[in-house]
């Protein structure tokens, strides 16, 4: 009775995926001889595939509703086996002397290309940090963030066209800058409130895109500006290979840097207000919590991070233009911080390496890129909605009386 | 009991309050005054405005005219709370609760107190980063103070439980507990006894009374159970449709045509 109806409905999807491909997986036109190639057993491919596939979709999803009640009936907050690993000191203590150790020997032992694209990926990482803060701990939907990347990225170019400025001046001027535009376009946007944010936010991200495109005098636009130098190394002359390591070393430095302050950032006044803030911004209103401060902080801390990132991103490829700042950078970004799961520091560095690693080695599948990085996206947003490592917050717990508090003891 | 008190100056102070909602007049020219000391009730049927009033003084609706004054007992200077924002307000000295609750629910109780105490801290983005001593020491200091408000209030075996899996009377107990986190002088109560069984009830009279003995501050109520508001209050006010209709000790009121017609066929001398 269950296995028929089960089997019926399969049966149904699969009747309709080989119709809806039928056009394109079946007929083919042979244009050098004018016949019609009918590839019947393409079509026998997807209806087999299709009925598998939601056979085990459906199973899945039972297996994860199952799996839902089960953590509702013991009532509290039901662990994943990386979780709990994660909360194991030395466990924890053995996985970060690792992945310290691979992050030393990584471009010594891996080419130049390789050492490249783990650039990319940890100048994400820092990104995705950073927003992070915006949308993981305040819980604001923000789709322009690409255009504080852009603000690094150009600082450190036009300061470096005009004045000469080097990359270490730059860097602290673009994380400055970062803040500062984050301060002046979260005044306006941030009295509005999820989706209304992430559709301003999303065009102020374009208006800065627009502007460096169209402002010549400026900008340089469409063309760009090139020869931007790399960092320097205490003044020695180094070869691209060598600079290229350099690079590697000051990110993983300013990723680090990254995941000591937003750890910080996190347990501390202003992020319980984030935190709070997210929850119900009328009861934390009410307990004396500025709402504006709190939310403009957030905004211009995330912007802070990627105006670094930008200036990274310049000195790394050493040419900028426009292009290089569309809302599909956004997107990417976005997806590294929901992928790897909003809130979680070792959530959104494991995201970035999925999403800008992964690309990169299925060169081979390139046509086909776009469409796994989707599927993938939404087999996630079904059966781990809350990212890889779901993010357990660190909550405050009381051990007892922590300072000598002598007049209740 | 209620005549036993000698109660100080006004502390709260509002002169021909009102409020329009597009046509609708929620609030209509009322004037209310709390003592220092006193527990003052406000009651009247559903939608006479009650909670519309709550809104108006804390910030999170600004009033169509009228003027809104504190007196706080410490300082002694008066304010005006017209135009301020709802922290402003808290930061000033009057704390509320919400009808339907409204905690933070995936904090855990202990760190929804510490909520309260946002206003009373001083650590900024630096202090966040660097944190030198004297932020370590606010934060300790912070624990410290909210793990003893949960005492006070009597919930402090959930101190680490997320505020959603609190029983619903411990929950209310907890809005409490984080209003008065916030050092008020004046504390605002939206129905706090909604939804609870008598005996809870009971225990909340009581912790009423000992807020208003220990931290010497005074409370201003909304309350639908007639027998907590006749046996607590110093002063009950009644409205209906907005308006003011009577003011008085809980005897008086009990005795007023206009209440008893107002509250028409329910039972006021409970
Ligand atoms: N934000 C708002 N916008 C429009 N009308 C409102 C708003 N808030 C309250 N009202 C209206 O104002 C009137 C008073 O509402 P209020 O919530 O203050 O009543 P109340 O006395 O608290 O009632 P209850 O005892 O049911 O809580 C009601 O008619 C309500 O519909
Ligand atoms: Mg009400």
């Amino acid at each position: 009775m269950r296995v028929a109806e089960e089997l019926k409905k399969s049966a149904l999807v699969s009747i309709w995926f080989m119709f809806l491909t039928f056009p394109i997986m079946v007929i083919r036109v042979n244009t050098i001889y004018n016949t019609v190639e009918w590839r019947w057993l393409n079509m026998a491919l997807v209806g087999g595939g299709s009925f598998f596939l939601s056979m085990l979709w459906r199973f899945m999803i039972r297996r994860k509703e199952r799996g839902k009640k089960k953590a509702e009936i013991k009532d509290g907050v039901q662990l994943t086996l990386i979780q709990r690993l994660m909360q194991n000191r030395r466990v924890t203590l053995s996985g970060i002397v690792l992945a310290a150790i691979f992050a030393m020997i990584y471009p010594f032992v891996f080419s130049m290309y390789q050492t490249s694209i783990m650039i990319t990926a940890l100048i994400y990482v820092m990104c995705g940090l950073g927003l992070n803060i915006v949308i993981g701990l305040a819980g604001l939907l923000d789709l322009g963030y690409v255009a504080f990347y852009a603000v690094g990225a150009y600082s450190y170019a036009l300061l470096n066209y005009h004045f000469g400025i080097s990359f270490w001046m730059a860097l602290p001027v673009g994380a400055a800058l970062g803040f500062m535009f984050g301060v002046l376009l979260g005044f306006p946007v941030l009295r509005l409130r999820g989706d209304y944010l992430a559709i301003v936010t999303l065009g102020f991200g374009e208006i800065i895109r627009l502007v460096l495109e169209n402002w010549n005098e400026f900008s340089h636009g469409p063309s760009g500006i090139a020869n931007i130098p790399r960092p320097s190394f205490f003044g020695y002359d180094l070869s691209l290979q060598q600079v290229t390591i350099w690079i590697y070393f000051i990110m993983i430095g300013l990723v680090i840097f990254t995941i000591f302050v937003v750890g910080r950032l996190q347990n501390s006044r202003l992020g319980r207000a984030w935190v709070a803030l997210r929850e119900d911004e009328i009861a934390c209103q009410a307990m004396g919590i500025d709402k504006t401060r709190t939310k403009l902080s957030a905004f211009a801390l995330g912007a802070t991070w990627a105006g670094m990132a930008g200036v990274m991103f310049a000195a790394k490829t050493t040419f900028i233009n426009p292009a290089s700042f569309t809302i599909w950078e956004s997107v990417i970004i976005l997806c590294v911080v929901v992928l790897g799961g909003m809130g979680s520091i070792v959530g959104v560095i494991l995201g970035a390496m999925v999403l800008i690693l992964l690309p990169e080695y299925l060169r081979a599948f390139s046509e086909y890129r776009m469409l796994l990085f989707g599927a993938v996206l939404v087999l996630m947003m079904v059966f781990r909605p809350g990212g890889i490592i779901t993010n357990v917050r660190r909550t405050y717990r009381f051990k007892g009386k922590a300072t000598t508090d002598g007049s209740s003891a | 009991m209620a005549a036993a008190h000698n109660f100080g100056k006004d502390v709260l102070e509002v002169r021909s309050l009102s409020m329009d909602f597009g046509g609708l007049r929620a609030l209509d020219k009322l004037d209310l005054s709390v003592r220092q000391g006193e527990i003052v009730a406000l009651i009247g049927p559903n939608g006479a405005g009650k909670t519309t009033f709550f809104n108006c003084i804390t910030g999170l609706h600004a009033p169509t005219e009228g003027e809104m004054l504190i007196h706080p007992p410490n300082q002694g200077k008066t304010q005006r709370l017209n135009g301020l924002k709802p922290n402003r307000v808290t930061e000033r000295g009057l704390a509320r609760t919400f009808q339907n609750i409204r905690l933070f629910p995936n904090m855990t109780v202990l760190e929804n107190v510490m909520i309260g105490r946002h206003c009373r801290m001083s650590a900024g983005i630096p202090g966040a980063i660097f944190r030198p001593r004297s932020t370590r020491e606010e934060e300790n200091q912070v624990v410290d103070d909210s793990y003893a408000m949960l005492e006070k209030i009597g919930i402090e075996q959930f101190v680490n439980e997320l505020a959603m899996n609190l029983p619903y009377g411990a929950q209310r107990r907890l809005e409490i507990a984080r209003a008065m986190a916030t050092d008020p002088f004046i504390l605002l109560l939206d129905e706090p006894a909604a939804g609870m069984n008598p005996q809870e009830t009971r225990r909340l009279d009581e912790l009423i009374l000992r807020l208003r003995e220990q931290e010497k501050i005074s409370i201003l109520l909304i309350e639908h159970d007639m027998k907590m508001v006749m046996s607590l209050s110093d002063r009950i006010y009644v409205v209906d449709y907005g308006k003011k209709i009577a003011e008085g000790s809980p005897e008086e009121i009990k005795r007023n045509p206009a209440v008893i017609k107002a509250y028409l066929g329910e039972e006021i001398d409970a």
